[in-house]
């Protein structure tokens, strides 16, 4: 089956090795993985910002570079999110805009999504080793019902230990611009979360979104926490 | 008074705010037992999203007719007793209340917990014109004693603990020093059963207004409530006019509903339907009965792409489970109504401009959307006042021109990775200029970036 990969800005500028961590992911299951080339951002940013009209530049952009026939796979919640239930809301009036918004919507998925529900992942078998946490993020949980599939996919890892997170879903205070423009609330809701992630006593803190896990390192590492923070793909792509 | 915190300092009030650790302790330990008395309490009910429905429709039918309900409501407290009056603002319901108060020569008055009568200043106007008012709900009582706002909706005192109510104890009310909490009610009990008793007038709120029978229904957990409507002769309720609910039926929705949202009982341990004024023959009751059918801006909402706002029933839900409101509580945000449901409020009921920051406080987790009982969808309006913010220009110029720049990059692959290259190479300046302190917090951008791996 051919896939259209979006890599999402994060990962093509921070984190380029979770993107290929999701092609060998979705390889190893026999999918064709295109990378259209063209792709930008998702408009996510300014949408949550409130700029509505960059977020449609973005929007529109992205529906030019992608097509609803074949699926879209992302490795981020919040871009998923944005595509799957923002776009349509963006285009409700425009109506050859919203036809191609649903379309695309329709095709995308957030990777965990993705692996178990087309590729029944979980029952693949990856191999690891250690003990690993997983903080729940937002868009993911809230926005796009996601809240089973990566706890599959973790707890189906052989020789890896799952500490369950306490308040998992509970956000981050990453929030995209609220960490720059409130960073003393977004440090101190990060500072719980890392506790938290202290108090499972687990080696690796996975999770679906690059946001979340960039504060979430920045805060572990402020409390001189060796905790390794991982995105959900890169983690299980170790264990193929 | 302390100097009042306003809202346009939110990130101020917020730093201050996250530097009060009893502060933060006390937040820290209530708002978890909130939620999960919330959840425990939502246990034992099976179809909790139907009664949500349910609840939501009967919110979304009164806003739909308001104006029918609102007669409707009026007439029939009329007939039962009650004297309605319409208000437009806050300062026509403070008038009124004043003028009932002094025509009738009531110079002692003991309140309920109500955070309409917040909302319109009632307290300091009527000790302006030399009234007592003395709060007696617990929480309230403990706010007022330290001239304080409450810091949230339910719980007025929830910032504080038993060691801070203890030394205020000791400072207003002559007693010996303790923190011991049975003790300290009572010694607030023995001091309000005395106001009580004296008090010429009762002023209470109303959790809702039922237009069938023109009842008004109290949710308290202390008795206070009953005590004030029914032991002084003269009882004044003050509420706002999106508080009215059809019929005593829809009443069963809210029963299960609104305890278990607000601090997770089953039921709370008063539940008060008055109607109209003490009968001929009756024991209890207030013998005149005043209900205040305040507006303050409530028809502007309700014509405009917030409405859904005012299917709110204040259980506070919303604010125990926000990560902002429990790291810096309920001051910082400078407003009668703090939280999400009290940001989107407060921008509706102040303006944009004297408000915009409060849209800065929320991460759009959107745990608020997920657990308010009546379905607002408090994360469409968060989205769309940050949205209207950005139309009515209240945006630092630095944001504006850089999603500008933003808007013409994200439709050009060639300028994109050529800015994803200039980002790397100006990182370190970046983060130095101030206000993007924030920079420093993250990795720095790769000079292999994936699209150059995948080309």
């Amino acid at each position: 089956m051919k896939t259209q990969l979006f890599a999402t800005c994060l990962v093509d500028t921070f984190f380029p090795e979770t993107g290929e961590a999701t092609v060998r992911l979705l390889r190893h299951f026999g999918m064709d993985v295109e990378f259209p080339k063209d792709q930008t951002c998702c408009g996510k940013p300014p949408n949550s910002a409130g700029y509505t009209y960059e977020a449609k530049e973005a929007a529109r952009h992205f529906l030019s570079i992608f097509h609803g026939n074949a699926p879209i796979v992302i490795p981020s919640g919040s871009c998923a999110s944005m595509i799957k239930l923002h776009y349509p809301e963006m285009f409700k009036n425009e109506p050859r805009m919203l036809e191609k918004a649903e379309a695309v919507a329709a095709a995308t998925f957030e990777l965990t999504q993705f692996l178990v529900h087309k590729l029944q992942a979980h029952r693949a078998g990856f191999a690891g080793n250690g003990k690993v946490t997983y903080h729940s993020s937002c868009q993911l949980t809230r926005e796009l019902g996601v809240r089973e599939e990566p706890l599959l996919l973790l707890k189906s890892v052989n020789g890896v230990e799952f500490l369950p997170l306490p308040n998992a879903d509970r956000c981050c205070g990453f929030g995209g611009v609220f960490m720059a423009k409130l960073p003393e609330i977004s440090i101190a809701i990060a500072d719980e979360k890392a506790q938290a992630v202290a108090g499972t006593g687990a080696d690796t803190i996975v999770g679906c979104d690059h946001g979340c896990l960039m504060n979430i390192s920045d805060a572990l590492k402020r409390q001189g926490n060796a905790t390794q923070v991982k995105h959900i793909a890169r983690f299980l792509a170790e264990g193929l | 008074m302390s100097k009042p915190k306003t809202s346009l300092d939110f990130r101020k009030n917020s730093v201050e705010a996250l530097a009060d650790t009893a502060m933060r302790e006390a937040m820290r330990n209530s708002t978890a037992v909130f939620s999960g008395h919330r959840e425990q309490g939502f246990s034992t009910v099976p179809d909790l999203e139907s009664w949500r429905d349910r609840a939501s429709d009967i919110r979304s039918r009164v806003l739909d007719n308001l104006s029918e309900y609102v007669d409707k409501f009026a007439a029939n407290a009329t007939s039962a007793g009650a004297v309605v009056y319409r208000a437009k603002d806050a300062e026509a319901s403070r008038d009124i209340i004043a003028a009932i108060l002094r025509d009738r020569g009531a110079k002692k008055v003991v309140k309920a917990k109500s955070m309409v009568s917040e909302e319109v200043y009632l307290n300091a106007h009527l000790e302006e014109q030399g009234v007592e008012v003395v709060e007696t709900d617990l929480g309230e009582y403990i706010v007022q004693l330290a001239k304080e706002r409450p810091s949230h909706i339910l719980a007025p005192a929830l910032h504080k603990n038993r060691r801070q109510i203890g030394e205020l104890f000791a400072k207003h009310l002559g007693v010996d020093y303790t923190d011991d909490p049975e003790v300290l009610t009572k010694i607030a009990r023995k001091v309000l059963r005395k106001k009580f008793l004296e008090a010429a007038a009762g002023i209470s709120g109303a959790n809702f207004a039922v237009a069938d029978t023109g009842s008004i229904i109290l949710f308290t957990n202390e008795g206070n409530g009953r005590m004030v409507t029914t032991l002084p002769r003269l009882h004044i309720a003050i509420l706002t006019i999106e508080k009215i609910i059809p019929s005593l039926t829809d009443l069963s929705a809210f029963i299960r509903l609104l305890p278990r949202s607000a601090t997770g009982q089953i039921h709370s341990s008063y539940m008060s339907i008055i109607t109209g004024t003490r009968n001929p023959g009756e024991e209890t009751g207030a013998e005149e009965l005043h209900i205040v059918l305040l507006d303050n801006g409530r028809w502007d909402i309700l014509a405009g792409e917030c409405r859904e706002i005012l299917k709110c029933i204040r259980c506070g839900a919303c604010m125990n489970v926000c990560p902002v409101y429990g790291s810096v509580g309920g001051h910082a945000y400078g407003s009668t109504y703090p939280g999400p449901m009290g940001i989107i409020l407060t921008t509706m009921l102040e303006g944009m401009e004297k408000s915009h920051p409060l849209l800065d406080a929320t991460t759009l987790c959107g745990v608020c959307a997920d657990v308010c009982p009546v379905r607002v969808p408090l994360l469409k309006l968060l989205y769309t006042l940050r949205e209207r913010r950005t139309k009515e220009g209240l945006v630092p110029s630095l944001e504006r021109t850089a999603m500008a720049a933003f808007g013409l990059v994200v439709k050009s692959p060639t300028l994109f990775s050529w800015g994803q290259g200039m980002s790397r190479i100006s990182w370190p300046l970046l983060s130095k200029i101030p206000g993007s302190e924030t920079l420093e917090r993250l990795p720095k951008p790769v000079k292999d970036t994936f699209r150059r791996r995948m080309s």
